[in-house]
């Protein structure tokens, strides 16, 4: 979770003794953005949430605050100034930190049923459900014999002629 | 003293769960009344066992005993009493002996309230759930026992976990565990049915209510959860597809399947045999989802390898329960039949599609959740399966069923002719289509951020336009009801009278509507910056202006805080002061983010503090986030809705009514060939 990859204690101490030395606010003035090209920060942005941070248990680079995070964003923001493609720079990721990094596995022989499995489940799935509907009949067919005469014992008749009824049914 | 009586009391539950639910299922076999009888008081008695194992932890942790290895372990004595109390179910097992707890709880409600049941019924279903809970005390003796000494004792404990002291996070597992455990009770009723060859609209109508309010603490379980993910983890996001979210999800969506399907058997006798199995589905993912979160396989599979016995009992566990249950609907099943027969165009034929695609959507979160533990363990290297891979195979099985929602309620049981009956939804979704359209071109599209997904603007049309027709749907029902309700008291009364079940249904749906719209709305049009900030600075977004004055230290009872504070304006009315915080806890080395959000009907404000940007000078600059996210509290104000739905529907009269005697006696089994 959150947390287990921030900085340590000492910096937690200069933290707080830092505090003291708290000026007042200045002027107002317009924050700068952390980056200084929005184009850029919006490709660092979407090519960093597909990569998990290595050292945090289950968060994206682009969300983490850990500094091997910090330092795999500035890198990427890096590429992304020299011109690097988005394929690039992942390629480049699952060199050095394998595919262990990409939150969205690549097709390979290794991930295909993890890709095709969805798709698996819907077709078995309609064709489970194509079968069972073609099983059922339709809903008002006639009553099953054993249904007839307890039809008609309830009704106090002598059963018909079960043949008589029964003959919309395909297979009783 | 206290901790051994509990543990004394635990001991004994064991051997009194073994035999309550061996003589229980013997006795309703061999149809004998004095065995049958002692499934009852031996229900009551585990649970009296069981709370009383409970209530002594609980001491333990209210006094600060650190003699007990688990107290020392997860709890402190400047934590407040609040999470002292909480922080029972903190650890893993305490959370386990409070799942055996809510089982027991369960058991005992059913024994209290099945009077209607047939004695030989409620004595199969309560001594399954006996054994179930068997399996379970042993597994806390054998493997996670929280009565454990530790001697000498620990001068001061370890404390809670810094992320479990949150008011969302710490009544989470209950909710969650709830609705975990009270699925066993639709499992304990498929199984009874099962041993009994026999299940009719009168066994769906009395496990009904049971399964529909475990489902009920599940989704409230899962809200609580994901609206704590929101606040604490800092960055707004509210569904991240962790595995440990995953292993909540999935009986979720295969429990939904299942409340829609035992509707269809109570209703119309159809399903039988797919309502069985899919309780006894839920209620297995329900122990496959403790087993992921509470055996280390998820972290790595060689964390799970290097202690194995808890996983591996677990594991065992699970393969029993479903196995063995299995199994017996194999065995069982052709006798109990689907039942009913419906056309091809019929409720019950859309039902069942939403059942397969409840399924797929489940199994596409199991196949997601295991795949890299699979190739873990296959000695094919690691990969990470995140919310990329999710979303992209998920929302496509999803969008069909939203349709299915709007439809369903419009089509008859049995046969249906959809020209007949093609008006009113058919007008309703080009309707629906039209306002969406129209809401997103005044709107504005939304911004591609993903290249990847230049299906965006598409799919938040399609998506406001599903939710805008399940909403029209629901409404109509409503209103058509209260139009065509006559007698004492006019409209206004006909429509309060209506039953529960259906005003449940209708609010349920709602509140999916409501949900999608929310997820809709934040997906394309949320807004975010990350500034650099000094105090004085501005920030402006989405209309508002977000002044920094500063971070200041805070004291609270067991951390130290920086808290940030943001003076919020719209145009030039100040409209509030928001304070992010970092905290830092005495007893941990970690680090905590307190988002601060100022929550709305409309949007949400969102303000985290990042880091300072010189680490040793916290006076100056620091990495601040803001998001403006537009309908985001419609996430789980929907969420809610669907659980109060639920919760009506539980609560309709008939469930309570006694039945006349012919309804309840038994049918037989299965006049019709499946």
């Amino acid at each position: 979770m959150k947390g287990t990859c921030l900085f340590p204690r000492l910096a937690i101490a200069f933290l707080f003794a830092g505090l003291l030395a708290m000026p007042l606010a200045r002027a107002q003035s317009e924050a700068k953005p952390l980056a200084e090209n929005p184009e850029v920060e919006a490709r660092l942005q979407e090519i960093s949430a597909e990569l998990r941070c290595l050292v945090c248990q289950n968060e994206t680079i682009a969300a983490s605050n850990a500094d091997l995070a910090n330092d795999l964003r500035r890198e990427i923001r890096a590429m992304i100034l020299a011109g690097r493609t988005d394929r690039e720079i992942t390629d480049f990721m699952v060199t050095r930190y394998g595919d262990f990094i990409l939150y969205r596995p690549r097709f390979t022989g290794k991930t295909l049923l993890l890709w095709l499995g969805p798709f698996l489940f819907l077709v078995i799935g309609a064709f489970a459900l194509r079968g069972v509907l073609k099983r059922q009949r339709p809903a008002d067919a006639p009553l099953s014999e054993a249904e007839t005469q307890r039809l008609a014992r309830l009704l106090g008749e002598t059963p018909r002629s079960s043949a008589a009824t029964t003959q919309g049914t395909p297979d009783a | 003293m206290i901790p051994e009586l509990g543990h004394f009391a635990l001991i004994l539950a064991v051997p009194v769960s073994l035999f309550a639910g061996v003589l229980a299922l013997l006795g309703a076999h061999g149809n004998d009344p004095r065995w049958i009888a002692l499934a009852r008081p031996g229900a009551r008695l585990i649970a009296f066992l069981l709370t009383l194992a409970y209530a002594a932890l609980t001491y333990a942790f209210a006094v600060n005993d650190f003699s007990v290895r688990y107290v020392a372990e997860h709890s402190n004595s400047l934590l407040p009493l609040p999470y002292r109390i909480a922080a029972v179910w903190g650890g893993h097992e305490g959370s386990l002996l409070l799942w055996a707890l809510m089982l027991a709880w369960w058991a005992c409600a059913v024994s209290f309230f099945s009077g209607r049941l047939a004695p030989a019924m409620r004595a199969r279903v309560l001594g399954t759930l006996a054994l179930v809970a068997f399996g379970f005390l042993l597994f806390i003796l054998c493997t996670s026992n929280p009565f454990l000494r530790l001697l000498p004792a620990a001068p001061e404990g370890r404390d809670l976990n810094p992320l479990l002291q949150d008011p969302g996070l710490i009544i989470h597992p209950p909710l969650l565990y709830m609705g975990y455990v009270g699925f066993s009770i639709a499992y304990a009723f498929a199984v009874a049915a099962l041993l009994a060859g026999r299940l009719d609209a009168a066994w769906a109508r009395w496990s009904r209510p049971w399964t529909t309010m475990a489902w009920v603490f599940l989704t409230l379980g899962i809200v609580m959860g994901s609206w704590w993910a929101y606040c604490e983890l800092g960055w707004g996001g509210w569904w991240f597809w962790d595995p440990v979210e995953n292993a909540s999800f999935m009986p979720w969506l295969v429990g939904t399947a299942l409340i829609h399907s035992l509707a269809v058997t109570e209703k119309r006798g159809s399903f039988r045999n797919w309502t069985v199995l899919l309780a006894i589905s839920t209620f297995s993912l329900s122990l496959l989802g403790t087993f992921l979160v509470r055996s280390g396989v998820l972290t790595s599979v060689h964390a799970f390898a290097a202690d194995p016995a808890r996983g591996i009992f677990i594991l065992v566990f699970l393969a029993i329960v479903a196995g063995a249950s299995l199994l017996l609907f194999v065995w069982r099943a052709p006798r109990v039949g689907l039942g009913g027969r419906f056309a091809l165009f019929s409720r019950e034929s859309l039902l069942l599609a939403n059942n397969v695609l409840l399924v797929v959507a489940a199994s596409t979160v199991l196949l997601g959740t295991l795949y890299p533990l699979l190739i873990d363990a296959l000695g094919q290297g690691k990969i990470s399966v995140g919310p990329p891979y999710f979303n992209t195979v998920f929302v496509p099985i999803m969008l069909p069923l939203l349709f299915l929602i709007g439809l369903g309620p419009f089509v008859r049981w049995k046969r249906d002719d959809w020209r007949e009956i093609i008006r009113v939804p058919g007008g309703l979704l080009l309707l629906a289509i039209f306002i969406a359209t129209l809401l997103v071109g005044l709107k504005g599209s939304p911004a591609i951020r993903i290249d990847r997904v230049l299906l965006l603007p598409f799919l938040v049309v399609f998506s406001l336009t599903l939710a805008l027709w399940i909403a029209f749907a629901a409404f109509f029902h409503l209103f058509r009801q209260a139009k065509a309700g006559r007698g004492a008291g006019g409209r206004v009364a006909a429509f309060i009278r209506q039953p529960l079940h259906f005003w449940g249904m209708h609010l349920a749906h709602l509140g999916v509507a409501v949900f999608v719209a929310g997820v809709a709305i934040v997906g394309g049009y949320a807004e975010e910056k990350d500034v650099k900030m000094a105090p004085g600075d501005t920030v402006t977004l989405a209309g508002h202006s977000f002044r920094f004055l500063g971070v200041r230290e805070v004291e609270g009872p067991n951390y130290t805080a920086l808290r940030g504070d943001m003076e919020v304006r719209q145009g030039a009315r100040l409209l509030r002061h928001l304070y992010p915080e970092k905290r830092f806890y005495r007893s941990s080395a970690m680090p905590m983010t307190e988002a601060a959000i100022d929550a709305g009907f409309w949007r949400d404000l969102y303000v985290s503090l990042g880091e300072p940007i010189d680490r040793a000078n916290p006076a100056g600059e620091w990495a601040v986030r803001v998001y403006e996210k537009p309908l985001i509290g419609w996430i789980w104000a929907g969420c809610l809705l669907m659980a109060a739905g639920g919760f009506l529907a539980a609560l309709d009269r008939r469930y309570r009514k006694r039945l006349p005697a012919a309804a309840s006696a038994p049918l037989p089994p299965s006049s019709d060939p499946a």
